[in-house]
């Protein structure tokens, strides 16, 4: 076996890219079937609730053939599929909009709470799995591991009540629910969408602080939620590093545990690293869904669980539909990333 | 012996501690290497390996080290701490190791790796060290330009373990240990791989730990034989002998090597009940 | 250090045993509630309504006067039954795909893991909650949207076992004596995937008790005015400023038992050496 030429070390990558995003493909449009599928096989008559109760049958029967109720699946699947990709999601039973500007309205406060909450957990998660993988056995350890444990066993809207119990309406150290006082509510112009931007940017003596105030309780609840996951996951992808042969071979050659863990673990374990924080994102979005409802945030969870209530079947194939596009995307993006990073292209 | 001892062992004995307590893996060895080429044979789990990581204070805990002399060019290894290690692995040991595809760190350069060995140690300017590492990448027989680029796992073995080779060898060891670096090769560059070391080892006049389990190939090129069972060394001969030990356990292993003689017969089993060990001190 | 090893064992142990002690209290509350239940959950008082905890009502009443204790202990029953359930349904689908993906190979292995990939890339929490509210609340649905969105790792599971086993000896053997087919799946490949299903099996039960107790705080879950916990969360959530503990005490419900099971899954772990 010769050496491969440094020209055809880039056929191998490609191909691993691609197959990533042909599955990607394959993953997008099986989330389009299982949109599909709930819609259809729903027990709510999307004909019935636009015409209403008290329409005449000839009405009813006209309003089936406009949305091509009666055409066999596959056809109406192909409708489906074209009218998403010219950005229709219909119409909100309960908002009266067009499902993609409600989306496009509530999506950047969830976008944001997800966001920081990431940042956050990321910026604290990673250092204490460095350092628990540092020390295994230690006292760190042990701790991580009990705050995992209760991580994985507590529902996160039930401490966010009891949270802005204590902090808020007990102990007056965060703001309540909701984005912003009220009186910053209808005085800041939200051209962004993102509360801290448009605060800060508004001028208003206070509005930032307000913002960081409003804040703070949910992204540190969800922060708290998935650093457990990122220490756990961080520590044992640089302890299986450590074990391997080319870090004995570091050493050998004279490197300190420092380096060992800078220049030989931390980059080979990188990859692991970026899928794990991917996958928190991914789930940091579905946190929200649970959250936002307590905090009255409003977001795309709100928009989705008010749906649910109000069984309005368009808003929450929508919203569900574009958290599931979400997720997909970050996972699929993720892995191609990787892919791309490591020569070996694996 | 008219060489100066290199490396001194007395007694070393390396254990695993377990829930259970602490079980045995090297027990009480002693031996010395000096400027020349030393093998240290035997079958798997007799306890080579441990006794390389142990010679450079690689072994971590559960495993334990003990011994009363353990000296390296004069000074006491068993007082070394962290940082005296860190200073004298590269520079006085070195250690390579057999397959180059998990030895070598898969996501940096040729070049970054030999750099990191000269930065390590050495405070050279950046031409100073291109140069030496070009020098040494022509002394184990690669042209530098061909594979400075390159990952790992875009080497083939043999050029795997030139490389790392030139990695170990590049801040000018004296004592080179190395564990079975030729077992991932196929025939033909395992001699070619010996010979380079044997050469490399002759012109910087270093010594050479070889620890292997083909007794065949030690005897081509080594000057003395250690052979390794169950942690003890029952045997230790002129390789140029090896062929007429009267030890049990060396002619055992020593015709139990298939070749053209043997063809057609069956070979010898170990009696894996008689204690090899009788008789050593 | 061997008396650290040996302690550190112990200890595990025990976690695992109070964990299934757990459980097991848990689930005998759920089974004899009419028994040891104070009140009906369902009657009201509103006279007696949002009373703190007192000798009548140990753990006081909620807004319509019900007894919160008695609420709880009748909560447990569709909290239990719905991750029973779930996993009844979920692991037998899974370990089916899983099986006969793994030891037939080929064209159905590329599709049957196909299917599973793109299940499990797909967010289970928020399709679940799209199923149950477009199908309509109730227990039926919100375990058939867990089950549709939680065999995948069941079947991840059995296949890898089942493409082991299917080089080995053992079932070499076994189809040497004559058993092939149905007959050899059920009896001879099934039982050798069970041990690595467990650990997960416990795991997923913490997980889907806090998927089933969120879906009942959405109000997608039991209808009222049966009791719940996810619900009493929710209703609770409405006084939580004042009358805090009605939403507190189902949530440390739903801690204890989702705790208990995390801690038998460490000990099943622990106790086969894994890890």
């Amino acid at each position: 076996m010769s050496a491969r030429a440094s020209g055809d070390a880039w056929r191998q990558p490609v191909m691993r890219v691609s197959g990533g995003l042909v599955t990607l493909a394959c993953t997008l449009a099986g989330l389009l079937l299982v949109t599909f599928g709930l819609s259809r096989l729903s027990p709510v008559d999307p004909a019935a609730q636009l015409v209403g109760e008290h329409a005449s049958q000839g009405v009813y029967l006209e309003m089936r053939r406009t949305l091509g109720l009666d055409e066999p699946w596959p056809v109406q699947f192909e409708r489906y599929v074209v009218r998403l990709a010219h950005g229709d999601l219909g119409v909100s039973l309960s908002t009266g909009e067009r499902v993609s500007d409600d989306l496009r309205r509530v999506f950047p406060a969830t976008a944001e709470l997800a966001t920081l909450s990431l940042v956050l957990s990321a910026l604290v998660g990673l250092p204490l799995g460095i350092l628990a993988a540092w020390r295994p056995r230690g006292v760190l350890d042990a701790v991580v591991r009990v705050l995992s444990l209760f991580g994985n066993s507590l529902p996160i809207y039930w401490l966010g009540l009891l949270a802005l119990f204590f902090f808020y309406a007990h102990w007056h150290l965060v703001a309540g629910p909701g984005r912003l006082d009220d009186a910053f509510e209808y005085t800041i112009d939200m051209r962004t969408g993102s509360v801290l931007i448009d605060s800060w940017q508004s001028g208003l003596p206070g509005a930032l602080a307000n913002a960081v105030s409003h804040l703070l309780l949910p992204v540190a609840l969800l922060a708290a939620y998935a650093i457990g996951n990122i220490t756990r996951l961080t520590r044992a992808a640089l302890l299986n590093e450590s074990d391997q042969e080319y870090v004995l071979l570091a050493r050998a050659k004279g490197a300190t545990e420092v380096r060992v863990l800078l220049s030989h673990v931390l980059p080979n374990a990188a990859g692991l690293i970026v899928t794990v924080l991917a996958l928190t994102y991914a789930n940091l979005l579905e946190g929200a869904v649970l959250i936002e409802t307590v905090f009255a945030w409003p977001g795309l969870g709100r928009y989705l669980t008010t749906a649910l209530f109000a069984a309005d079947t368009p808003a929450v194939l929508g919203g569900t539909l574009l958290i599931g596009v979400c997720f997909v995307l970050i996972n699929g993006m993720t892995d191609v990333l990787v892919r791309l990073l490591d020569p070996r292209g694996r | 012996m008219s060489e100066a001892r290199l490396l001194t062992v007395r007694g070393l004995s390396v254990a695993v501690r377990s829930g259970d307590g602490l079980r045995s893996v090297v027990d009480s060895i002693s031996f010395d290497v000096g400027a020349e080429r030393v093998a240290l044979v035997g079958e798997s789990g007799s306890g080579k390996s441990v006794t390389a990581r142990a010679l450079m204070g690689l072994l971590r805990p559960p495993l334990e080290v003990r011994a009363e002399r353990l000296e390296f060019l004069g000074r006491n290894l068993l007082e070394f701490g962290p940082r005296e290690w860190v200073r004298q692995r590269g520079t006085g040991l070195a250690l390579v190791l057999q397959d180059p595809r998990h030895a070598l760190n898969p996501v940096l350069r040729v070049e970054h790796q030999l750099d990191e060995a000269l930065r390590i140690h050495q405070r050279l300017i950046r031409g100073e060290r291109r140069r030496r590492i070009h020098a040494m990448l022509a002394a184990v027989g690669l042209v530098a330009a061909e594979v400075l680029d390159l990952y790992p796992h875009q080497l083939s073995g043999g050029m795997g373990q030139r490389v790392m080779l030139a990695m170990m060898l590049i801040n000018g060891p004296r004592l080179l240990i190395a564990d079975e670096p030729t077992s991932a090769l196929d025939a033909e560059r395992r001699e070619q791989i010996l010979a380079l070391m044997s050469e490399l080892v002759d012109s910087r006049r270093m010594g050479l730990l070889l620890i292997s389990h083909d007794l065949t190939q030690v005897a081509r090129h080594c000057d003395r034989v250690l052979v390794m069972y169950r942690g003890r060394i029952v045997d230790g001969c002129p390789a140029a002998d090896l062929a007429a030990s009267t030890h049990p356990y060396t002619r055992l292993l020593w015709s139990c090597k298939p070749s053209a003689a043997t063809y057609g017969t069956e070979l010898p089993v170990l009696d894996r009940t008689a204690d090899y060990a009788a008789g050593t001190p | 250090m061997s008396g650290t090893g040996l302690w550190r064992r112990w200890r595990r142990s025990a976690a695992a045993m109070i964990g299934a002690a757990v459980v097991a209290l848990v689930l005998g509350t759920a089974l004899a509630a009419p028994w040891i239940a104070p009140y009906d959950p369902l009657a009201q008082d509103v006279a007696d309504r949002l009373q703190p905890s007192s000798a009548r009502h140990w753990l006081g009443t909620d807004g319509l006067g019900r007894d919160v204790l008695s609420r709880l202990i009748y909560g447990a029953r569709p909290t239990l039954g719905l991750v029973a359930l779930v996993a009844l349904l979920m692991v037998p689908i899974g370990l089916a795909v899983g099986v006969l993906s793994g030891f037939y190979g080929g064209l159905l292995e590329r599709a049957l893991m196909g299917l599973t990939n793109i299940t499990m890339a797909l967010p289970q929490l928020v399709l679940a909650l799209a199923f149950v509210g477009l199908m309509g609340p109730g227990l039926i649905n919100a375990a058939l949207a867990l089950v549709l969105t939680g065999w995948p790792a069941y079947a991840r599971l059995a296949r890898a076992e089942t493409t082991l086993l299917r080089r080995s000896d053992y079932i070499a053997a076994a189809q040497m004596q004559g058993i092939v087919g149905l007959r050899l799946l059920w009896g001879h490949v099934l039982p050798a995937c069970w041990p690595a299903m467990q650990v997960r099996l416990a795991l997923d039960l913490a997980s889907i008790i806090l998927a089933a107790a969120a879906l009942g705080f959405l109000g997608l879950g039991v209808r009222p005015p049966t009791a719940e916990w996810g619900m009493m969360i929710a209703d609770g959530s409405k006084v939580v400023f004042d009358q805090w503990w009605i939403a507190a005490v189902p949530g440390i419900a739903i801690l204890v038992v989702s705790l208990s099971f995390n801690l038998l899954a460490d000990g099943i772990r622990d106790a086969r050496g894994g890890r």
